[in-house]
């Protein structure tokens, strides 16, 4: 199977300029490059300010990047116009850390499944809501919760409710922006087994970013590393679990907490 | 000995508006010995922030204390004057709470927030608390504790405002310190950090603590004991290692069974579907009469629904409250 | 540094922008103070014409308004028409008593509005809390102007208060301690209009505030420290909440003076309200430019100085959170 998203030496600076004064520029990422396989799953890990979020945003065309290329599915959607990249939009979506701030807390199940396909237009009102019941059980919510508002639902429903609504469109890629952190362990194990079935299921592309390696082990088919905007280790996940080359991969491997850890040893400065 | 703290049935519900009532801890019992490291496993709804916030009698208002004892340092927390509560509160018991950057006044120098403890519990001079702010510190920012103690709360990352909660906390030394979620939004090197710390100040200071988490591999290597806490009822507890290797209750053996083991074996792990607990956590104001842990378990059995389970000892220190293993 | 600069270049701008759309306005209204004058059998038509040419009338917009902005720049405004005197020192005759006015109300509102809106916090949801909210609501439906008459009329009536002026008769004869009571017995009535239009507002927008502090987690953690309630009112609480009280300070003082126009022309206070009133009906084009633009200088100075206050008590803009 080909590569359904290829990234080459993306780049990403950020200038705040100021009325007196100099101007002063960030550099959010430096000359990324990696790809991912159709149907499999990359997980993105780093620490908080490698720049994995802004990777996030450039690849679903919320930012554009200011050097590099982005292929998707063969096209290069970097140099496409706001109408070519209206059409490229509901290939690639996004699922975000916090369901309670990425959800309308006041609007009803059905109604935040359904929102994006408003926006298409391309389905009447009938159509619509039995596409967004579909979608509902697909990511397991019953039917009778449909009309629930969302600031009624659990943390774990709720983001079951962000993957419903991205799935609406019918994405090729899906983009899981630290999507399990902020859940309890079962939750996550849960909302897991639920990512994993609709990949085989609807043969899903994950872009899996997260901080925490045990779960990106278990999920992974590649694992990149990210460190203060460039990326610094990747490869299969078996190879950067057991063998990692860089001295970043081997610090966060050894943070992650283990059931059967011993006291943890002081960390080497 | 005499435990340090002593958790007597402790009952405590929340009020809606409309009068229907959640409890949301339903009779929790526990003693913690001095120097002892407790963790309480809870996942969201089981009553851990509750219990935290009720040790210090810090709930909302619409929180209701029903019945219990807080056995502590010879008098019962609950049935104390306000007067000695205030003497407890960050001198002999200290809170951490969640989200380190909402914890911290926004418009107040570090220094001034630490300085503040110390002078609602002694009466040294300025001089004297301004020195021993920076001790405090120091103690827990080994290089830099002069730039931060000049700093606010939005110029220190999340790590570091969570170490400033607990120079707080053990500013008046105190003999326990209650952590809730401490190292939650934290990245993993800097949570590492922060564990850390915390084993070295126990041994510092023989400090107890109740650490409260929802992930039980984060209290591996660090907690004595474990608690685990389901819907506002302990099921089950024990020494660390027990709990965690030999879990005897169906909940806390499903929540092991969360954790993803993908650094421990990973070819044979790797994207099987993990072993879940099936359902959602109970709606606490629509409860049954009987285990509430049922609906969701495997092992339940015909006498689940009728009754909760009493406490049975599985060994010395080690007990559960489960049909399976005793009446 | 940069923040205040910035702040003055926008004051600055807004000022020449306002200053612009009152000339326009004036200049493009139908009609000038000499249409008038022309209607006055009494007045010679060679007259008015020579009027208008040395008032320069007749001049395209453009010119006249760089004239007057050369001369504002000299620290002259203009000359009027009505009064046949320079407008600068009308105006600042009227300004002073204005100011007068609105300062007084500004501080008797707040003292009265903080220790109501914490109060109204510290018991929210309780009585007190409902009571205020009740009162405040009754206070907000009552329109300025029907406020103001009723006020009137009650002076009327009761003989209590003034109707109307800032002085008594025979005021040039008393000493400097009853000049001065005799002033603030005048200003009794208009600022108790004022105060009574502004405190609603202003009571709500502290307990909101407050409440909103008083609920937040860095407190229940300054409790579990056990700091003493005092403190953490009058430290934590009020600190916290002090923010939003202070920008809502700055367009305090901007709604305080748009109310006391209304006020002043009802009660006779001789502030910039009816002498403003008075120019546009006469068209008396460079008074009224001088009364808008004193207004909004009163205004911006308001703003301005909450600008300045915020920087002060909030660390958070001192110290740039956006460069983080």
């Amino acid at each position: 199977m080909g590569r359904l998203l290829i990234v080459e030496k993306l780049g990403k600076r950020y200038e705040c300029t100021r009325v007196f004064g100099a101007e002063k520029e960030v550099t959010a990422l430096h000359d990324v490059t990696f790809s991912i396989g159709q149907g499999s799953t990359l997980a993105l890990v780093g620490e908080s300010g490698s720049g994995k979020s802004t990777l996030a945003f450039c690849i679903a065309c919320l930012e554009r990047p200011t050097s590099g290329r982005i292929i998707f599915n063969g096209k290069d959607i970097t140099t496409l116009d706001e109408k070519e990249l209206r059409e490229v939009y509901p290939e690639i979506q996004l699922v975000f850390q916090d369901p309670a701030r990425s959800l309308n807390p006041r609007f009803s199940a059905i109604e935040i499944v359904g929102e994006p396909l408003v926006v298409q237009g391309r389905l009447d009102k009938l159509e619509r809501e039995s596409r967004a019941r579909a979608l509902l059980a697909q990511v397991g919510l019953p039917q009778a919760k449909a009309l629930q508002k969302a600031e009624e639902f659990s943390g774990g429903q709720r983001q079951r409710l962000a993957i419903a609504r991205a799935l609406a469109l019918e994405p090729k890629l899906l983009i899981l922006d630290e999507a399990l952190s902020a859940l309890d362990c079962s939750v996550q194990a849960q909302i897991a087994n639920l990512l994993m079935d609709l990949q085989g299921l609807l043969g899903l592309t994950y872009l899996f970013i997260t901080h925490d390696f045990a779960m990106a082990g278990h999920l992974a088919d590649e694992i990149a590393v990210m460190e203060q905007g460039k990326l610094v280790e990747l490869g299969a996940a078996d190879k950067v679990l057991g063998a990692p080359d860089q001295e970043v991969t081997r610090r966060l491997i050894a943070a992650t907490p283990r059931l059967t850890a011993e006291a943890p040893a002081p960390r080497a400065v | 000995m005499t435990p340090l703290l002593h958790i007597q049935d402790l009952r405590v519900a929340y009020i809606s508006r409309d009068g229907k009532k959640s409890p949301a801890l339903a009779g929790v019992d526990f003693e913690l010995g001095p120097g002892e490291i407790l963790g309480v496993l809870g996942e969201s709804g089981s009553g851990k922030s509750t219990l935290a916030m009720a040790l210090l009698r810090l709930l909302p208002g619409n929180a209701e204390i029903e019945k219990g004892a807080v056995l502590f340092e010879g008098q019962d927390l609950l049935r104390a004057e306000p007067r000695v509560l205030e003497d407890v509160r960050g001198a002999r018991i200290a809170l951490i709470f969640q989200e380190p950057s909402l914890a911290l006044h926004p418009t107040m120098r570090i220094a001034e927030q630490v300085s503040d403890v110390l002078a609602a519990h002694e009466s040294a001079s300025r001089a004297a608390r301004g020195q021993k702010t920076l001790e405090l510190l120091a103690e827990v920012f080994p290089t830099d504790a002069a730039r931060i103690a000049d700093s606010y709360p939005h110029q220190l990352s999340g790590g570091q405002q969570q170490r400033v909660l607990i120079a707080q906390a053990i500013a008046c030394g105190p003999a326990l310190i209650v952590a809730d979620e401490p190292t939650a939004s934290l990245d993993p090197t800097t949570q590492q950090d922060i564990l850390l710390l915390f084993r070295t100040l126990r041994g510092k200071f023989n400090l107890s603590m109740i650490l409260i988490t929802h992930n039980p591999a984060l209290l591996a290597g660090l907690a004595d004991r474990v608690l685990v806490l389901y819907a506002g009822k302990v099921v089950e507890i024990g020494p660390t290692e027990q709990v965690l290797k030999f879990p005897h209750h169906p909940y806390t053996r499903a929540l092991m069974q969360s954790v993803p083991a993908g650094l421990a074996d990973p070819a044979k792990n790797r994207k099987s579907r993990m072993p879940v607990i099936p359902g959602e956590a109970p709606n606490l104001a629509e409860l049954g009469s009987g285990c509430r842990f049922e609906s969701r378990c495997v092992d339940r059995m015909d006498q689940c629904t009728q009754r909760e389970p009493a406490v049975v000892a599985v060994s010395a220190r080690h007990a559960v409250s489960c049909f399976k293993y005793g009446e | 540094m940069r923040y205040f600069l910035r702040r003055l270049m926008q004051a600055a701008f807004l000022l020449v922008g306002v200053s612009i759309l009152t000339f326009l306005f004036s200049a493009l209204a139908p009609g000038n103070y000499f249409d008038d004058m022309r209607l006055n059998p009494q007045i010679s038509p060679e007259t008015v014409a020579a009027l208008r040419v040395q008032y320069q009338i007749d001049r395209p917009l453009t010119v006249r308004y760089g004239r007057w902005l050369n001369a504002l720049l000299h620290g002259e405004m203009g000359f009027s028409f009505a009064y046949n005197s320079p407008v600068a020192p009308l105006l600042w005759v009227r300004a002073r008593n204005t100011l007068l006015l609105t300062l007084t109300a500004t501080l008797i509102a707040w003292s009265l509005a903080l220790p109501l809106g914490i109060w109204s916090a510290e018991t929210r949801g309780r009585l007190p809390d409902r009571a205020l909210a009740g009162m405040t609501a009754a206070l907000l439906v009552i329109p300025d102007l029907v406020l103001a008459i009723g006020l009137l009329i009650l002076a009327v009536r009761s003989g209590w208060f003034p109707t109307g002026g800032m002085n008594s008769v025979g005021f040039e004869s008393l000493s400097q301690v009853r000049k001065f009571r005799d002033v603030a017995w005048h200003m009794e009535l208009p600022v108790l209009a004022l105060v009574l239009s502004a405190l609603p507002i202003l009571v709500r927008h502290v307990r909101a505030a407050v409440a909103e502090v008083l609920d937040a987690p860095f407190l229940r953690a300054a409790t579990s420290h056990g700091i003493p309630q005092r403190i953490l009112l009058y430290k934590y609480a009020l600190r916290a909440a002090a923010i939003p009280l202070i920008s809502l300070f700055g367009f305090s003082v901007g709604a305080l003076l748009s109310g006391s126009l209304l006020v002043e022309v009802v009660m006779s206070w001789p502030g910039l309200g009816p002498l403003l009133l008075e120019a546009i009906l006469a068209r008396d084009l460079y008074v009224v430019i001088g009364g808008v633009l004193c207004s909004t200088i009163f205004l911006v100075a308001g703003n301005f100085l909450a600008d300045v206050l915020m920087y002060w008590a909030d660390p958070r803009i001192r110290t740039g959170v956006a460069a983080n």
